[in-house]
């Protein structure tokens, strides 16, 4: 065979190969992005029902003391929820229709959670360690993405603090209440911590300084630290 | 603005894939003919041997033309057909001096001109030549003993005009040259593939051969941007005349053994390249075949690719230099608590993740194929290792000022 011929169906038999390569990966990319989706509102379910579960055990413990009622009975999955939601918006864009429903989702059940914690706080005269954090990935929050270590960090050395954290342009009504009423200005990134707001970067040690409980957080786990080393020392 | 990189990135990639797929295929297209002409070499001897000579032009090749020389005379190939020409193209060391020892053997002529580049004194040769066929070994390339033997096989076919040996790294010693032993294994396997397809643009320095009405008909060599190996041969496809690969046909060649040497290198035969597909653009066309369909074109977009998709490497991981600093700034180093839960849900399943692992795919199952035919064995080293980590970083070194020289006309120096 003259070896300048060309092969038109070697051409196009690659091209059809390639293209069902091309085809695969699209396919599996999506099965995976949807795999993702379905745990996601798999874990939002789950918090659901463990709000719901904790605002009925909340009723019918109302009525009784307060020594059963802790905040143990909060939801416990939020900080995964929100870390996979965080990692799915960076991967798929914050313009995807589908990231943007999951996280107003994901914003009503912080505010239910935070509220059903305010309320336990309140009958059972707690000062509840929370930290509401407003962000915007619009491009207007320089130091929102420093904020943001700064909060995973403080989850990670203090399980106990419930850090909700909100995208303040997200169009949903009740989020726009819960900003109204704490007056929050649209200078972010913004705290509320305690009843007060704080604008702009806060680091690790200015949040621990804000709320002292966290001193005495830390005071305890080096203590119980200590005392785990020395009696394994002894 | 990003939406274009990705559908560029997406283009690459498709093209990319394409040509892997493409390769694959017409390897397993010819399988059995590779075997068969192994088979053919061992046991079909030539019927005749014709006239060859051998033209050696040196330049400052003190420590390696003697090597060389001896190559070619221990090559099982009837001496009376044989000659080789030895020309200093006016070195300043000591390479005419050690040459002299060879001048007294009735093979062997040598010549001293004065310095004017590699294509003049292959020039010079070409006219005091009146073999068969012509052929040229650079001074720092070592020639197996059954290489010519191999070739002369292939001119039995009254077509071909031209036959190109298998080239490989010569000893290598540090980690340079192992990539290079990869990327010339790599080479083996895709001349071969060229010659298939008709698509041999390179006529290599070390050992590739010619029929003497080749020179006669389209001249001697050029300049052509000190790439007159390729030049020579683009020059042949115009003329449609007909270049094989002979793989087994073996010559080593000895690589540069420190990137500022390989960058010079390489700088000259990718500005050579961009230079010299810019003179013969007429080839890109149907009329020429797969070169001019397929291959050519390839190898253009392949610079363009490489010099873009490097460019997104690294813009990338600047980025991510800069988060990681921004992270170490506000919080510090997260040392005492790695975080040891395996969740997939991490996994990036991307599309273009999923299909840049099917494409490296691509690449190391060509690459261990290239291999198996470089070195008769399928073999895993260091060697691959380190071509498939650190070429992509190297070589956009070169591609970046080639294409650069070529836009604005800088000119390349040899050495």
């Amino acid at each position: 065979m003259d070896n300048r011929k060309i092969d038109w169906k070697k051409y196009l038999y690659t091209f059809v190969i390639t293209a069902l390569i091309f085809s695969t990966a699209i396919f599996l990319s999506n099965y995976f992005s949807q795999k993702k989706l379905a745990e996601i509102r798999l874990i939002q379910d789950t918090i659901a029902i463990d709000i719901l579960s904790s605002e009925t055990q909340f009723s019918l413990l109302e009525e009784l003391s307060c020594k059963d009622v802790t905040t143990e009975i909060l939801s416990k999955e939020l900080g995964s929820l929100e870390e996979k939601l965080t990692y799915t918006e960076k991967d798929r864009g914050s313009d995807d229709s589908e990231i943007q429903t999951l996280k107003k989702y994901y914003s009503l059940l912080q505010i239910k959670d935070y509220l059903l914690m305010s309320k336990i706080s309140q009958k059972c005269d707690k000062t509840p360690i929370s930290i509401v954090y407003f962000y915007s990935n619009k491009g207007d929050c320089e130091d929102c993405e420093k904020a943001g270590y700064v909060l995973t960090r403080l989850r990670q050395e203090y399980p106990e603090v419930r850090v909700y954290a909100f995208d303040y342009n997200l169009d949903i009504s009740a989020l726009q209440t819960l900003i109204s009423i704490n007056k929050v200005e649209n200078n972010l990134p913004a705290l509320i911590i305690g009843e007060k707001v704080y604008y702009g970067f806060q680091s690790l040690e200015d949040i621990e300084d804000l709320i002292p409980e966290l001193t005495e957080l830390k005071e305890l786990k080096n203590a119980t630290s200590t005392q785990a080393t020395t009696t394994k020392n002894n | 603005m990003i939406e274009i990189s990705s559908a560029i990135t997406y283009v690459f990639l498709f093209v990319s894939l394409y040509f892997e797929i493409f390769l694959l295929i017409t390897y397993f297209e010819n399988r059995a003919k590779i075997k068969e002409e192994s088979f053919n070499l061992v046991n079909n001897k030539v019927k005749r041997f014709p006239t060859v000579t051998i033209i050696i032009p040196c330049w400052n090749e003190e420590k390696t033309v003697s090597k060389t020389v001896n190559s070619l005379l221990n090559l099982d190939y009837p001496k009376d057909k044989l000659s080789i020409m030895i020309i200093d193209d006016g070195s300043t060391d000591n390479t005419w001096g050690i040459i002299q020892k060879f001048k007294n053997k009735k093979q062997i002529k040598v010549f001293r001109k004065e310095n004017g580049g590699k294509y003049t004194a292959l020039n010079f040769g070409l006219s005091k030549s009146t073999s068969d066929l012509i052929g040229c070994l650079d001074a720092d390339s070592y020639v197996d003993k059954d290489a010519l033997k191999n070739i002369v096989h292939y001119f039995e076919d009254k077509k071909t005009m031209s036959v190109t040996p298998s080239v490989k790294v010569w000893k290598p010693k540090n980690i340079i040259q192992m990539i290079q032993k990869v990327e010339y294994d790599w080479g083996v396997f895709l001349r071969k593939m060229f010659s298939y397809l008709g698509a041999i643009y390179v006529t290599p320095g070390p050992f590739s051969i010619f029929k003497k009405e080749v020179f006669e008909k389209l001249g001697g060599y050029k300049h052509a941007y000190q790439t007159e190996d390729m030049e020579l041969a683009v020059r042949m496809q115009t003329n449609h005349y007909k270049i094989v690969n002979a793989h087994d046909a073996i010559v080593y060649t000895v690589a540069p053994d420190s990137i500022n040497k390989l960058y010079k290198q390489r700088l000259r035969w990718t500005y050579g390249f961009i230079k010299n597909v810019m003179d013969y653009k007429h080839l890109f066309s149907i009329k020429y075949g797969n070169l001019g369909i397929f291959i050519l074109p390839l190898a253009s977009i392949s610079i363009i690719s490489g010099i873009y998709i490097i460019t997104m490497a690294i813009i990338n991981l600047a980025f991510r230099i800069f988060d990681f600093y921004t992270k170490w700034s506000v919080i510090g180093f997260d040392i005492n608590k790695p975080d040891l839960n395996f969740d997939w849900f991490f996994i990036n399943t991307s599309f273009m993740t999923i299909i840049s692992i099917i494409s490296l795919m691509g690449i190391v199952a060509l690459l261990f194929i290239a291999r198996k035919m470089a070195e008769k064995r399928f073999a895993f080293g260091m060697d691959l290792v380190y071509f498939l980590t650190l070429y992509a970083f190297i070589s956009p070194l070169w591609m970046f000022k080639a294409v650069y020289n070529a836009i604005f006309s800088v000119k390349t120096y040899w050495r």
